[in-house]
């Protein structure tokens, strides 16, 4: 009953000081949707990139010219296929459009048959020359749709017009967003890749224990190729997003330590008024104990609100406003794809991470100034 | 009578060995008897709210003895001092000391906020006290928007609400008009007929010339100079 009605007095007191304590909350809030939308961006990145990677081949084998991205010629896959460990290997076609008219980049893939780990979210996947099916963020920037035309400009320079036979649906959105598929001879085609070309060949491998030794094999055989494993493409997504966000926490994180300045000062500079109220309540037989927990509840209550309405603006931020603020910055050269809605993911550890980062200096700098006042005598009350 | 707070020899220095060092009090023997009215008199500066404040366990003497209710206090430690003060003392204070932009209720009650008994006998205890007082009517106003006799009322009401056994009072009437002071002595000596004890520092004649003032207690430069019956 006791606390209860402690907590009661500290509900009205904060009201009593509304206006200071709302635009303490406001800054307070803002800090913290800053925080957490660097923290939920890049985990959903993660996250989205490590979906992707479960349907990835265990080996992905480029070849190079120069140093750089080449077609691999189709006898590689014979070869690679007569490796002993080697499940399969087959060749993939698939290559960028630049789209001028939305300004966006979209991937083109040629298929004969299913995309294994994709479903779709309507139609069928396409059977005949000229059709193809899309990701919702190419239907969205074209305006198009299951039963429409797409028209793209070829390799030729001429226009060519396929008809949409269905969308796609996936867990990941970022993996179909921005994807074209198509049958593997209409990419050919498409692109005039040349004959006994493919982009790259994908290879499954029976024993993942051997997968580094079969990429050196690969090496061996045709020694300009570029054996690409899965934990690799892994890595690289790691590095990247990790190395992003620590730039940005970085920088946010001189926000948070400004706040909490900004704070510790608020709260060491413990009003007049607060004195005063806090040696009244001494006089008339608060306990120093319950003005700790009047400040304790008080500060509870500001930072908890605060956290809360941060956790809630970021939320919206990444996952409804595709974090406008904060992609450019952290998605890098990805911009340039259709816009893709994250897939919320939340990462419970984080979020008690941020929360004890935040809280508790926050509660711990609005206790330790009421303290040092509690404990002094209530006789100054009497001479004010 | 039974004597009910009893000072031996205390001193209270501020500062101690300090630059600034200010000798408050200096070796004031008192005793107060259960159901008595004192006035503390003297100019300021005299040591007479310094006195107070001792005897109403919100400081400690540097030496000597305080005794209440058969307690030294001097001795307690912290926790004890704040349950004697919630039990056994009602304030009122010279600047009403209430809290800004709350009610009336609320700032009578607040007393009682540490306490374990439920909201509603809370409210009903402090409904009561401002009936009596006769400003139930403005329970739910913002005690700012009171005048300054009203605000002394809510003090005396807050002061009332954990039925103390001893009302301090410092300069109660140093912001009151003469009607109002005479209203607030009045209070005062209902509190006193009804069993309390009344200790109250002032410098105003009006209140230690009053009748009902049964000992007057003269004070200079910290000491206690005269104790008379009136």
């Amino acid at each position: 009953m006791r606390h209860l009605k402690i907590l009661e007095y500290a509900l009205s007191s904060l009201l009593r000081r509304k206006y200071r304590n709302i635009s303490l909350i406001a800054v307070y809030a803002l800090t913290i949707a800053i925080l957490a939308s660097v923290l939920f961006l890049t985990y959903s990145l993660k996250l989205e990139a490590s979906h992707i990677l479960i349907d990835t081949p265990d080996l992905i084998v480029q070849r190079l010219s120069a140093g750089r991205h080449d077609l691999i010629p189709m006898e590689y896959v014979k070869t690679i296929s007569e490796i002993p460990g080697v499940g399969s290997a087959v060749p993939r076609y698939w290559g960028y459009y630049y789209d001028s008219l939305s300004h966006s980049n979209y991937t083109l893939i040629g298929i004969d048959g299913d995309i294994p780990g994709l479903s779709l979210l309507e139609g069928r996947m396409p059977s005949a020359p000229r059709e193809c099916v899309i990701g919702a963020g190419v239907g969205s920037m074209r305006i198009v749709g299951t039963g429409d035309t797409l028209a793209l400009i070829n390799s030729m320079n001429t226009g060519v017009v396929f008809h949409i036979t269905g969308t796609f649906r996936s867990v990941s959105n970022i993996l179909t967003n921005d994807l074209i598929v198509m049958s593997s001879k209409d990419l050919v085609q498409f692109f005039d890749l040349p004959a006994g070309r493919a982009t790259d060949i994908a290879v499954t491998i029976h024993n993942p224990n051997e997968v580094a030794t079969i990429a050196g094999k690969i090496r061996t055989a045709h020694s300009d190729t570029r054996p690409i494993t899965k934990s690799e493409i892994l890595r690289t997504y790691d590095a990247v997003f990790n190395w992003r966000s620590g730039i940005m926490l970085t920088i946010f994180s001189s926000a948070l330590i400004a706040f909490c300045i900004l704070a510790w000062d608020k709260a060491t500079g413990i009003s007049a008024e607060e004195k005063h109220e806090i040696g009244i309540l001494k006089a008339i037989g608060w306990d120093t104990a319950d003005i700790l927990e009047l400040k304790f509840w008080e500060g509870i209550v500001i930072s908890l609100t605060s956290f809360l309405l941060g956790l809630i603006a970021a939320y919206i931020h990444v996952f409804f406003l595709n974090a406008t603020i904060l992609s450019p910055v952290i998605k890098g050269w990805s911009v340039l794809f259709p816009a893709f809605r994250l897939t919320p993911y939340i990462d419970i550890y984080q979020i008690f991470v941020l929360a004890f980062l935040t809280v508790t200096p926050y509660v711990a700098s609005t206790i330790i100034p009421s303290w040092k006042t509690a404990i002094t005598d209530p006789e100054n009350v009497m001479r004010s | 009578m039974d004597s009910l707070i009893r000072t031996e020899n205390v001193t209270k220095i501020y500062n101690p060995r300090k630059p600034d060092e200010v000798r408050a009090l200096e070796s004031a023997t008192l005793n107060i008897d259960k159901g008595e009215v004192v006035v503390l008199k003297g100019p300021s500066g005299s040591g007479k709210t310094t006195l107070l404040s001792l005897i109403g366990c919100m400081g400690r003497p540097t030496s000597g003895r305080i005794v209440v209710d058969g307690r030294d206090i001097a001795k307690l430690p912290e926790r004890f001092l704040t349950l004697i003060r919630r039990r056994t003392f009602g304030f009122i204070f010279q600047q009403f000391n209430l809290i800004r932009n709350v009610s009336v209720l609320e700032n009578i009650l607040l007393p009682l906020y540490p306490v374990d008994i439920s909201f509603a006998d809370m409210r009903l205890r402090g409904e009561k006290i401002l009936e009596d007082l006769n400003i139930r009517d403005r329970m739910n106003t913002k005690v700012n928007k009171l005048s300054g006799g009203e605000q002394q009322r809510v003090a005396i009401a807050r002061a009332l609400i954990n039925g103390p056994e001893i009302i301090i009072a410092d300069e109660p009437t140093a912001h009151l008009d003469r009607k109002l002071s005479t209203d607030l002595l009045r209070i005062l000596q209902d509190l006193n007929v009804s069993g309390k004890t009344v200790v109250i520092a002032t410098h105003d004649p009006f209140v230690y010339d009053h009748p009902f003032i049964k000992r007057i207690v003269e004070m200079r430069d910290g000491r206690i100079q005269d104790i008379r019956l009136t």
